[in-house]
């Protein structure tokens, strides 16, 4: 079967072109085993990342036929006889051919403070073990830390689309992830970045990265929550201008 | 052009990040490069699935967890280092622990713990079925909050620079501009994982090529112990896709095409009902060790008993007894596994599963801080040998070895750093001048070759598979080495079609090959070496375990005249070797 491959050389192409390959069609084949086929046997030059072929490293995200898929968990056959139209994911800057920038993401990961923050003092000594946590409190942040930094959330988002200052879908979601933990005291800190212009208030809450996540994530229940919640502190501080928050 | 830091760290799975963080908490004064292939939350440690032992309970002791993985390794291990060991494993989970790592808890709050093949005790603690990609991300979320960590991400190291008899850096390729920089430091720490591309059917991810193994050798660093392959009993036929060893600790039972419980053949035990209370019974039958169970495979493929299929023999790993509602809370990712790759659901039908090479127990020689006989190298993770895991590791040592291990090598590497602060700036520049002009000249710019990587690459690990299998002879791995060597002569003829600086991930390629090829002839040579059985070497022509002449570790060097083996004694501190039992009593009274 057909697949066309988006090709980009910064050194020596103006613009990217379009490049098909022929494949022999195998029915367990996953999108990933065409292109590493290509690489093999037809064209050493083509570029994309790739490593752990199950799903759980986040590397191989690209545009199939115009959708955000990690091409480790999607099959050939769902596409068979048609032709395979693959382009690195939309919304990121175009290193070379299938590789995009994940620079931008990886500092906005950092500015959501993604890490357990315990108040001064109140941090637990190693030797006094671990912190206790119920299953119930585990399943309270536990969709949330399923993330695995694919991107395909970004690609899927129209607000990140146009405005590339959006946080964005798992940034938020892995902030979030830390505000839930029953350990973390931190979310006063990551309020600053999550709640501010650039944060929750800017998703118009279209649901295309939940929808996209190979991981089930739910970024954009992430979204809602955050949302209602800083909305809570919104009205604490306007009814309880005295009192100390929560 | 150079960059200078204090210490290099080559890798940023859970080894790497814990090296970086132990660095950067007993001396925020020094900087630290963290150099890494692919992004740090894309390493293999990603892929670990089953848990991490330590010990934490009540019902359990320290002395159990060293006895399991002495009697586990063949007694290969090092006494001093896997007592050591066990003694800081328990501390290492919990500082996970209060880094975030979502392990799975009791009603009461408290962490949970799981049964591991080889292991008398539940031991192991678990996030569900993905523990090392909740390692890796807490380990990486949290390295992003200590300013003096460097990130070099998508930067491929080629080389290890010595002068004056001290590594005092690495050359790396930036992937993004091609640029090979010289990253000078006072020292460096390999965590560059394993090496299981070598072979064609792994569980390993496209990265665990082995370069840090191939650097450090070609620096004259020892290889130890290389022969020690560890295949996994339960891969995915076809892609090599692993399921997890939890699913036995939760019950699961092996079967062959009769849908009788083989294992009991191989002196393994005597297999319980699995509606029995007491199933499954610890270090026997399916919760036996990983080489004994690979093994058992191999003879029941041999007698028929095993069920063909498209990619190779499988035999069945059933868990439908376990029911829907605990597959789903402990073996989520298993679940969603065989679904995608095995098109089949495990809550109602068996998975087909055959061995696969998981791990090498061999690696670069370390002593218990992580240091080389090469002074300012270091090495942690499965890029190293210690050795903990002696003939064959314990399934959920490895996680735990990492963070101990990492650990211990960061804190090393930086008191290090701190005496020795003066490279010799302008040496070390000079070298890495010269080893971009050797990348430029045998790769970029290199003309007229006519073989393809994706062929030799294919033509080593099919030699490895035949030869340097499950079962070896003297016959099939001498025939391995000489193919390795006409290997190596046609690397030299590589084709190059790709000579953009711009993620020329061809260029990685051919790196990555020619590190394999130094790495699987250490391999070949070091097994070709051991005319004896122990634990995952085993030979057909030499059955027996042979501890007069080889309760040794192997050393695989490199020299002008090519490789040379040596051997070094096993510390044995209080166990001497004795036979090794699963499912059934020793005649002493003390051991189980």
């Amino acid at each position: 079967m057909e697949l066309e491959i988006f090709r980009y050389l910064p050194e020596q192409d103006s613009a990217p072109t379009f490049q098909t390959y022929e494949v022999p069609f195998h029915g367990e084949w996953v999108v990933l085993d065409a292109i590493n086929y290509i690489k093999e046997e037809i064209d050493g030059t083509l570029s994309y990342r790739w490593s752990c072929r199950m799903g759980v490293c986040g590397s191989c995200g690209m545009m199939v036929n115009g959708v955000p898929k990690l091409t480790c968990a999607v099959f050939l056959k769902d596409y068979y006889p048609g032709k395979i139209r693959v382009e690195p994911l939309d919304g990121f800057p175009v290193e070379r051919d299938l590789i995009f920038g994940m620079d931008d993401f990886i500092e906005k990961l950092k500015s959501v403070k993604p890490w357990i923050i315990r108040k001064e003092g109140e941090e637990k000594p190693i030797e006094e073990g671990e912190y206790l946590q119920t299953p119930r409190q585990l399943v309270e942040y536990m969709p949330y830390s399923m993330c695995i930094n694919c991107m395909l959330c970004y690609a899927a988002c129209p607000v990140y689309a146009i405005d590339t200052t959006f946080l964005g879908p798992a940034a938020i979601a892995l902030g979030q992830r830390y505000n839930m933990d029953s350990r973390d005291q931190g979310r006063d800190q990551r309020q600053e970045v999550i709640a501010s212009h650039e944060g929750i208030w800017q998703c118009t809450f279209v649901g295309e990265c939940s929808a996209v996540c190979p991981k089930d994530v739910d970024p954009a229940g992430a979204i809602q929550r955050a949302k209602v919640a800083s909305t809570i502190d919104y009205f604490k501080e306007l009814l309880l201008p005295w009192g100390k928050k929560n | 052009m150079s960059v200078r830091h204090d210490v290099v760290i080559v890798g940023g799975g859970g080894a790497g990040l814990r090296a970086a963080i132990a660095i950067a908490e007993i001396n925020p004064s020094l900087s630290v490069a963290l150099v890494s292939k692919v992004y740090p939350m894309r390493s293999h440690t990603v892929a670990a699935e089953g848990g991490a032992a330590a010990v934490i309970k009540d019902n359990d002791s320290l002395e159990d967890h060293f006895r399991d993985t002495v009697g586990g390794s063949d007694w290969l291990a090092d006494q001093d280092a896997v007592e050591l060991f066990v003694n800081e494993a328990p501390a290492e989970l919990i500082q996970l622990e209060h880094w975030g790592c979502p392990w799975s808890r009791e009603p009461d709050g408290t962490v949970a713990v799981r049964p591991f093949g080889g292991m008398k005790i539940e031991r192991t603690w678990f996030a569900s079925d993905k523990t090392g990609f909740h390692m890796l991300h807490a380990l990486y979320q949290t390295s992003l909050k200590y300013s003096p960590i460097a990130s070099y991400d998508e930067s491929f190291a080629t080389k290890i620079l010595v002068e004056d008899g001290r590594c005092q850096g690495v050359s790396a390729l930036d992937l993004q501009t091609g640029r090979v920089e010289t990253i000078i430091a006072n020292a460096v720490i390999l965590c560059t994982g394993g090496a299981g591309r070598v072979f064609p059917f792994t569980t390993n991810g496209a990265i665990k090529t082995g370069d840090g193994m191939a650097m450090a050798y070609r620096a004259g660093v020892a290889l130890k112990d290389m022969e020690f392959i560890q295949y996994h009993p339960t891969g995915l036929p076809g892609t090599g896709i692993l399921i997890t060893e939890a699913s036995r600790g939760e019950g699961g039972i092996l079967v062959n095409k009769d849908g009788y419980r083989y294992l009991q053949d191989y002196d393994l035990g005597t297999p319980l009902q699995v509606t029995d209370p007491e199933h499954p019974v610890k270090k026997s039958m399916e919760l036996g060790p990983r080489d004994r169970l690979s093994q058992a495979f191999v003879k029941e493929l041999e007698q028929g008993r095993t069920i063909p299929g498209p990619h190779g023999d499988v035999v069945h790993l059933d868990i439908r007894h376990l029911g829907e509602k605990k597959i789903d809370k402990k073996l989520p990712f298993v679940r969603e596994l065989a679904r995608n790759y095995a098109r089949i659901d495990p809550v109602y039908e068996p998975i087909p599963v055959r061995p696969v090479i998981h791990y090498i127990m061999g690696g670069v020689d370390t002593d218990t801080d992580g240091a080389t006989s090469l002074p300012g190298l270091f090495a942690a993770g499965e890029v190293a040998c210690v050795s903990i895991n002696g003939a064959n590791r314990l399934g959920s040592n490895s996680l735990t070895e990492l963070l101990v291990f990492g650990a211990r090598a960061g804190r090393a590497a930086a008191i290090f750093a701190a005496q020795n602060p003066n490279p010799d700036v302008e040496a070390v520049e000079k070298q890495g001048a010269d080893e971009q002009e050797r990348i430029a000249r045998d790769f970029i710019r290199k003309e007229g070759g006519t073989e393809r990587i994706a062929t030799l690459r294919r033509e080593m690990n099919e030699t490895m598979e035949s030869g340097a299998g499950i079962y070896r002879s003297e016959q099939g791995l001498s025939e391995t080495c000489d193919t390795l060597m006409e290997l190596r002569q046609r690397f030299s003829n590589l084709l190059i079609e790709d000579r953009s600086l711009t993620f020329n991930t061809e260029l990685t390629s051919a790196l990555e090959l020619d590190f394999m090829l130094d790495v699987a002839l250490t391999i070949g040579r070091s097994a070709l070496a051991r005319t004896e059985s122990r634990g995952s070497h085993q030979r057909t022509d030499h059955p027996d375990r042979d501890d007069e002449n080889f309760l040794k570790h192997s050393l695989a060097f490199r020299t002008d005249d090519g490789l040379r083996t040596d051997y070094k004694d096993v510390v044995i501190t209080k166990w001497p070797p004795e036979e090794r039992v699963y499912g059934r009593q020793t005649s002493r009274a003390d051991t189980h």
